[in-house]
């Protein structure tokens, strides 16, 4: 596909793609530039030893940052002497060495697993100021397309796109095509970022994003906090879309501005005024529309092992035959066989033992205060054996205390823990026992994502609260009352 | 990345259909932070078997792989074709390939060539007692006893193969594209440049 002409209406995607291109080759592809690298200890090993190898540098250090997250236990890593707590399994430790080892070697700035500004990298990316719009942004992990939060073209690339970014600060790509989410109306009461995007790719089902990248248009989305955006963005992957991304605006910048990272002085202003420019023109034209009515969307939870397995917390756990796909049928069934639930039972009916709270789609301030807001002045209940609240970064922690939140989660029977991915994969030590299920307000509810037999229902730290507090999925709309 | 030109040496003879990447290279050796050493895991439940081919010393150091129909199906771990090379395999031969295996081999430089079932069958005969030399420039496989089988290559990715360049190498080719890009880039968007202010030293 080429790119039309700068006068002609274009859509944000394409206005963002054509500022990258570096150049475009006689097959369709184009060189892209990366504005902004980020680094974590899983998929990047064997991308350093490849430049290593081939005796190849960082091209741009500078536009890289490197931080660990997905295997470092959430459990305290400094002991009262004010040493590091090593962590045990070797792999998870090897594997943190090596970015301790070449993230220096290659002159990458690193944060180190015990600063206050260490974090989930998509939670860190956007907080640092590090994340802009307009830019384009790889991390080696799906979940990327999260920085579209801020305007910015984001998406996961593999441990050979990680080695190809690092030395030469460019991909080879296609573009994609271009899909609308217009989304009408107001959220109702309860009801928020998450259930919109858990909604959305329900009707759009896991496959219907692929090839595409999604804007996300509407009122709801201008109506949206940086940190709801991020979340909706974040799940992009969920529905096969490369990326998804919201035209930066006001609250954009408000949220930007003096982050660390982020330009200052006359650079911010002129910066502003290009981010200005960042929307789609009038009479662009996306290859693929759909509308959504925010009016349908309820707090909603999901009963099978795919996010496109989704029923409002109100609706009961649906039977294979209910699906017009026999190959859906057979997947729903081998879904309910490894849930252990049964066609027709009441979503509010099923019990939880466990409740995460956290990950790169729901561990920002705002979450963590949805989730107090429910907790506050209650107990979890008996059948809830394990509860975590997992920070998105020192930072979110550090903020969370200031408000006195940890109290809130502690006194309800909750543990309050060091940031990363923990319970989000079963990477680390964070997981679910086989067998148990747990309320996540992750993003994936993949067979064994959670821990070898984890069963996950995914959903709001709002509604991830309520579950802790009742024992069962709960619609939050009751426990208000 | 090695360049690949002509390789000669004994070939195993593993003949099995749709060999996924669980069967090249198990999930349990995906936590790794080394490309190097997977050799180990390789064909880890096959080996597990007395007897097995990989472990017969006649094979021991073979630069080539003989298998069946649909090599490399399954997920779309790099760590597959890491894996090969560890074991030092440079070429499979087979009657065809998973598309994304064929792409991490072509990406790791491991030669892939595919080859109707009877022709693969005849290697397999020669292969139990007689080296095979796979030939990429005249695109031909040969045994010592005048076979002589040809075989079809995407002439880019016999470029690359043959002259060791991987995608990164090619990329850098085009650096003074990239650093054109980068000096307009300084220049029109000099906010672009990510602030040093952040801290990243332990706080505690
Ligand atoms: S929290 Fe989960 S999805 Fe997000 S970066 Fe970590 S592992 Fe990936």
């Amino acid at each position: 596909m080429t790119s039309r002409p700068d006068t002609s209406p274009q859509t944000l995607y394409e206005k963002i793609w054509n500022a990258h291109v570096v150049e475009t080759r006689d097959d369709g592809t184009s060189l892209i530039f990366i504005d902004r690298h980020l680094v974590h200890e899983v998929t990047s090993p064997q991308a350093f030893e490849a430049l290593r190898l081939a005796g190849r540098k960082v091209r741009r250090p500078d536009l890289t940052l490197a931080v660990p997250d997905h295997n470092l236990p959430t459990t305290p890593r400094i002991d009262a002497a004010g040493n590091k707590i090593p962590i045990t399994d070797p792999e998870s430790a090897a594997q943190l060495e090596a970015l301790e080892a070449n993230a220096p070697a290659f002159g990458i700035r690193y944060i180190d697993a015990t600063a206050a500004e260490q974090g989930i990298v998509h939670v860190v990316g956007p907080e640092q100021g590090f994340s802009l719009p307009g830019t384009t942004i790889v991390c080696g992990d799906s979940h990327t397309a999260a920085h579209g939060g801020v305007g910015a073209l984001a998406f996961g690339i593999g441990t050979s796109e990680v080695e190809h970014v690092l030395a030469t600060q460019t991909l080879l790509l296609k573009q994609s095509k271009s899909m609308e989410i217009a989304v009408t109306g107001a959220l109702g009461p309860g009801v928020t970022s998450k259930d919109l995007v858990l909604h959305i790719i329900g009707v759009l089902g896991t496959a219907g994003g692929t090839g595409h990248v999604i804007e996300y248009r509407g009122e709801v989305f201008e109506q949206m906090s940086v940190e709801s955006r991020l979340t909706v963005c974040n799940m992009s992957i969920e529905a096969g879309a490369r990326a998804g991304l919201i035209a930066p605006d006001e609250t954009t910048f408000a949220y930007l501005k003096n982050r660390p990272m982020a330009p200052q002085g006359s650079d911010w202003d002129k910066a502003v005024e290009y981010w200005r420019s960042l929307h789609t023109d009038p009479g662009a034209r996306f290859d693929t529309s759909v509308q959504i009515d925010a009016a349908d969307v309820q707090p909603t939870v999901t009963w099978g092992t795919s996010p496109e397995d989704v029923v409002p917390i109100g609706g009961k756990v649906p039977a294979p035959s209910s699906f017009t796909d026999p190959s859906k049928q057979d997947a729903a069934q081998k879904s309910l066989d490894y849930m252990g639930l049964t066609p027709g039972q009441k979503m509010t009916d099923v019990e939880v033992q466990n409740i995460f709270i956290g990950s790169c789609t729901n561990s920002r301030i705002e979450d963590l205060r949805a989730a107090a807001d429910v907790l506050r002045g209650k107990r979890k209940a008996d059948n809830v054996k394990w509860a975590i609240v997992v920070p998105g970064s020192g930072l979110v922690k550090q903020m969370a205390e200031e408000e006195g939140l940890d109290k809130v989660f502690i006194e309800a029977g909750l543990e309050w823990r060091e940031p990363g991915c923990s319970a989000c994969l079963g990477m680390n030590p964070d997981k679910v026992p086989s067998g148990e299920r747990c309320a996540s307000t992750s993003n994936r509810n993949f067979v064994g994502r959670q821990g070898p037999g984890s069963r996950t229902h995914l959903m709001s730290p709002a509604m991830a609260a309520a579950a802790a507090v009742t024992g069962r999925l709960t619609d939050i709309r009751e426990m208000a009352k | 990345m090695k360049p690949v030109s002509s390789v000669e040496g004994r070939a195993i003879p593993f003949g099995a259909k749709n060999v996924d990447t669980d069967v090249i290279i198990p999930a349990a050796w995906l936590k790794t932070i080394s490309r190097e050493g997977l050799g180990k895991g390789a064909f880890e439940t096959v080996r597990a078997q007395d007897g097995n081919i990989f472990d017969n010393p006649d094979f021991a150091g073979a630069p080539i792989l003989i298998a069946g129909d649909n090599f490399g199906c399954g997920s779309s771990r790099e760590h597959a074709a890491w894996a090969l090379l560890d074991l030092g395999i440079t070429v499979v031969i087979a009657p065809s390939f998973s598309d994304i295996f064929a792409g991490n081999a072509f990406k790791n430089g491991i030669l892939t060539v595919a080859l109707p079932q009877e022709q693969i069958d005849r290697l397999m005969e020669v292969s139990e007692t007689d080296p095979v030399t796979v030939d990429l420039d005249t695109q031909t496989v040969t045994t010592p006893f005048q076979d002589r089988f040809t075989f079809e290559v995407d002439p880019f990715r016999k470029h690359c193969l043959s002259e060791g360049l991987d995608e990164v190498g090619l990329t850098l080719e085009r650096d003074s594209a990239i650093t054109d890009y980068e000096t307009r880039r300084a220049a029109n968007m000099p906010w672009l440049q990510p602030n040093t202010h952040i801290t990243t030293e332990r706080t505690a």
